[in-house]
């Protein structure tokens, strides 16, 4: 009698232990093939080749922020999620709104700031990866003239707009930075009539902070038909779509981390987490150079890169100066993570209006 | 400068043609009584079956066929709702728009890696020669000069033939056209599955023209904006290609002027909301006239026709 109940105990136990643990995943857009949802679809997928067996994913695409998101999260909780991620700004309080009904789930929010007693926070330093791709296209222009297509400015934005200027005017600091704002995150037609109409107004580099493909196949268009133009891809590495002429790209990696919080999640440890990590954490890469870029630049790109992973170097390192002359970091000093996170002015080198906010 | 102008008025032109031909498409739909909102899911489902069949056949003109086919299908499902079941027009509309961005997605999801070649624009012989308009009228894709042939066709068709008369005569009166005999479903089946053919060929401009490229939600509501802009022009053919005109002109000029570095202190969001404040304000100005308007909107839109009562 006793045998049977010890065997039945550890059966039952060995079952509940090698149960897979049900992770949910929400998208604010669909994964596509390029793009931000689509680098989270990466990171969850090696995140399940790596912990092989032990985790089951769950993923709802297509989410829109607001009552649907807290509709969707509370779903996954209740279905059994140990961990949910919830990968866009605007599931802030979506998560939790959710959270405190579900104190043994785990949620982790990309790119908020609000954080509680089980729900993390996670966002990369997008902005690193700005820098390294404006010192390319500074060593890469003719005209020192750069475009950005940009979605709407909000500090992620304006820091990345920054910190491109400021990589640019490192190696050509007769480099100019031309705005266009598109107002939203994705528009393939808005974004492409805005990269032509920058490259029309002078930019052969041209970059983007927006959800779609649209800038760099409009750059390698111009490219093929005989045009000196250039492209930095963000989010992922587009050179399918300009194989000619997208010089490098700033690409976001989550796997690692994914790894890392789910394995600390399936351990039952109920990680607090609060990360804002770059190339020193490996959360941000570059994409592969373009022949084109030549070998010494390259050297010298990897050698900045070497030392923001050593902590050695930022990006908004003094000096930094606004575009209507203030400074905003002295000569020797180091931006701090909370200035960075409110940067809503341009630097000098940006030749476009500053927007309003 | 002159070149800025050429510029501006190429990019224009290219922003308003998919706007153009999907609102004369609606418009004759709306002048037969029938309230066909489905246009966005209609161009979607347009879009991605160009894209497809341009994939498939490498030729961008066999997917605009494909595409209109496609439109004409979807607004066909449509037409049986609305005109043979007498569904509410509105509501099968919008039900059409929901589920055709929908089906486009699912059908298209094979094809959002994929990338199509550019399609080179069509310059006519002698015309493109002339100095600033040469290139911004002269040296456009095909579907553009189609735009514009489009836009004289329905106009005589509507004002000049019989054929249009009776379709005007349909949405005006359906029981009146009806008892001198005119078969009132009919037209308004063949009304609606032209408005559909249009606004697949509006998607498919789209998706091979204009960004060739497929994924899902492309159409970033220009289906709206097309249905909007035939109220606002005041079911007249040739305001609506003033509207489309000026609503991709806004878009395009404020989109220059944020490029140039012209320092202007108005905030962005101004500008992007500019081109649909203009395009209002401007249509609504020239067609203010209460008794024209009433002239020229259908009598029986968005009204089921039942023979017997």
């Amino acid at each position: 009698m006793v045998i049977r109940t010890l065997a039945l105990t550890l059966v039952s136990g060995a079952a509940l232990l090698a149960a897979p643990t049900k992770i949910g995943f929400v998208y604010v857009s669909p994964v596509g093939d390029a793009g931000w949802t689509f680098q989270h679809d990466q990171g969850r997928k090696e995140m399940e080749k790596a912990l092989d067996g032990q985790v089951v994913t769950e993923v709802v695409e297509n989410v829109p922020e607001g009552a649907d998101a807290e509709r969707v999260i509370r779903q996954l909780a209740t279905d059994g999620c140990k961990a949910v991620f919830t990968t866009s700004f605007g599931y802030m309080n979506p998560t939790l709104k959710v959270a405190p009904n579900f104190p043994d789930v785990d949620f982790f929010h990309a790119t908020g700031y609000k954080t509680a007693k089980n729900v993390g926070i996670y966002n990369a330093r997008f902005y690193e990866g700005r820098y390294l791709c404006g010192v390319v296209a500074g060593k890469m222009t003719k005209t020192h003239v750069a475009g950005y297509v940009a979605a709407f400015p909000i500090p992620e934005v304006m820091m990345g707009i920054d910190a491109f200027t400021l990589g640019m005017r490192s190696v050509d600091p007769q480099a100019k930075v031309r705005v266009i704002w598109v107002n939203s995150w994705f528009d393939p037609g808005k974004e492409r009539e805005a990269c032509l109409t920058l490259i029309s107004n002078g930019a052969d580099v041209v970059t983007h902070h927006t959800d779609s493909t649209a800038v760099v196949q409009a750059v390698e268009e111009q490219h093929k038909a005989g045009k000196a133009v250039w492209s930095c891809s963000y989010h992922s590495d587009m050179s399918k779509y300009g194989p000619t002429s997208q010089l490098t790209g700033t690409t976001h990696v989550w796997g690692d981390f994914y790894t890392r919080t789910v394995k600390e999640v399936i351990a039952g440890k109920h990680p607090q987490v609060n990360i804002w990590g770059g190339f020193k954490e490996g959360m941000i890469k570059l994409a592969p150079f373009n022949k084109a870029v030549p070998a010494d630049v390259q050297k010298m790109v990897m050698g900045i890169e070497a030392q923001m992973k050593a902590g050695k170097f930022s990006p908004f390192q003094g000096p930094v100066t606004a575009q209507d002359g203030t400074v905003k970091v002295a000569k020797g000093q180091l931006m701090a993570d909370a200035d960075i996170d409110a940067i809503n002015y341009y630097v000098q080198g940006v030749d476009s209006p500053q927007p309003k906010q | 400068m002159l070149n800025f102008i050429s510029s501006i008025l190429f990019a224009t032109i290219v922003a308003g043609t998919p706007l153009i031909i999907v609102g004369l498409g609606e418009l004759v739909t709306e002048k037969a009584g029938v309230l066909n909102l489905g246009a966005e899911g209609v161009m979607s489902v347009g879009a991605i079956a160009a894209f497809a069949a341009a994939n498939f056949t490498h030729n961008p003109y066999l997917g605009i066929l494909a595409g209109m086919a496609a439109g004409m299908i979807m607004s066909l499902l449509f037409a049986i709702a609305a005109l043979t079941l007498m569904a509410n027009q509105v509501a099968c509309g919008l039900a059409l728009s929901i589920f055709g961005v929908g089906l486009a997605a699912f059908v298209g999801k094979p094809y959002e890696s994929v990338a199509l070649d550019s399609v080179p624009p069509i310059s006519l012989p002698l015309l493109h020669r002339i100095p600033v308009l040469g290139h911004a009228l002269f040296e456009q894709q095909a579907l553009v000069y189609f735009s514009w042939v489009l836009l004289a066709g329905v106009a005589w068709f509507l004002y000049r033939t019989k054929p249009g008369l009776v379709l005007r005569a349909v949405g005006e009166g359906p029981v009146s056209a009806h008892s001198i005999g005119y078969g009132v479903v009919a037209i308004r089946y063949q009304a609606v599955l032209f408005g559909g053919a249009m606004a697949g060929i509006g998607g498919a401009f789209l998706s091979v023209f204009y960004t060739p490229m497929w994924v899902e939600g492309m159409v970033a509501g220009r289906g709206w904006i097309a249905i909007a802009l035939v109220v606002f022009a005041t079911w007249r053919p040739l305001r609506v290609m003033i509207g489309a005109y000026l609503f991709g002109g806004c878009m395009i000029a404020q989109m220059f002027v944020q490029g140039s570095g012209v320092r202007l202190n108005v905030p962005s969001q101004w500008l992007s909301a500019l081109p649909y404040l203009a395009t209002i304000v401007v249509l609504v100005a020239i067609s203010h006239n209460r008794s024209t308007i009433r002239l020229h909107s259908p009598a029986s839109l968005g009204q089921p026709f039942l023979p017997d009562a």
